[in-house]
């Protein structure tokens, strides 16, 4: 029963959020509910004791990602309210509706109209992979009822090739971000101004 | 009463229908960022949910990679709206036909 409340009040954060994404005609506005919807996720993730994936929800999302975008807003002087009544291409929300709802609906027929999930299905899930290696390891160790014991010998055994790959990402996003932000001096912006490339 | 996954997934996919609405009806492309990390949290409801149900730490491996996709994602898509805004100051995504053919 606390589940259910707590599980209602969360979606209702969540959705709540993501309403005021959406809605809002303030960028800055729109990051605190960005916040808000991310914190009710974390709620979520608490709720089936995904423990650390809530932490690191409120610290990556909360923290670091929203902060960039409020940066980014406060950096660029764009916090300026635009007007939402006014609609750029003719048709184009009732498109834009239609489009989720259609969305919705493939998802949703998805859950609930497919048959019945067999226990082989969940079994081809779940089933330990076959390690014809020589180094014997043990993943998804049941053994470890915590939940960072078992993420982490699932992440450093099974998927350890894809963790450094994560850094070689993050690497080349941050050297492509100095890259991209550089300035590279007056005369390549002059060129590109309409009109003034004489030269 | 018992919250079973399919109140996760249900949740998931009305979240990551809005966020896919914002994105199409959106023009500013900060906010167009915030619904794409709003469909992104969508997948990670329903990669917790399922790790939950089928008793697979692999569904929460799979969150945490996606956390670390998203942060690179709006690193490097951030830099490009601050190139692009830096140059010429519109928060427009439709005016940007640089590379219209």
């Amino acid at each position: 029963m606390v589940d259910a409340v707590v599980f209602a009040v969360s979606a209702a954060i969540i959705l709540g959020g993501a309403f005021g994404v959406i809605l809002s005609s303030h960028p800055v506005r729109a990051a605190l509910s960005l916040i808000a919807s991310f914190f009710g996720v974390a709620v979520l993730f608490v709720l089936q004791e995904a423990h650390f994936l809530a932490l690191v929800q409120v610290v990556v999302y909360g923290g670091a990602v929203v902060v960039l975008f409020l940066f980014v807003i406060m950096l660029l002087g764009v916090d300026r309210s635009e007007d939402l009544r006014f609609e750029p291409l003719a048709g184009q929300r009732v498109a834009a509706g239609l489009v989720g709802l259609m969305v919705l609906a493939l998802i949703l027929g998805g859950l609930f109209l497919s048959g019945p999930g067999g226990d082989e299905g969940a079994v081809a899930l779940s089933g330990q992979p076959t390690q014809n290696g020589t180094l014997e390891l043990e993943p998804n160790n049941p053994d470890a009822d915590d939940d960072v014991d078992r993420l982490a010998d699932d992440l450093f055994t099974r998927n350890l090739l894809a963790f450094e790959a994560t850094a070689l990402l993050l690497t080349i996003a941050t050297v492509g971000a100095v890259v991209l932000v550089r300035n590279r001096g007056a005369e390549d912006l002059v060129v590109d101004e309409p009109g003034s490339a004489t030269h | 009463m018992e919250v079973t996954e399919t109140w996760y997934l249900v949740l998931s996919a009305l979240l990551f229908s809005m966020g896919l609405v914002g994105l199409l009806v959106r023009r500013n492309p900060l906010i167009m960022f915030m619904c794409v990390e709003l469909m992104l949290n969508a997948v990670n409801i329903t990669f917790v949910a399922f790790a939950g149900a089928l008793d697979d730490i692999a569904g929460r491996t799979a969150v945490f990679f996606v956390l670390v996709v998203a942060a690179a994602e709006v690193v490097v898509g951030l830099s490009l709206v601050v190139a692009l805004l830096r140059r010429r100051p519109s928060v427009s995504v439709d005016d940007l036909t640089a590379l219209k053919g």
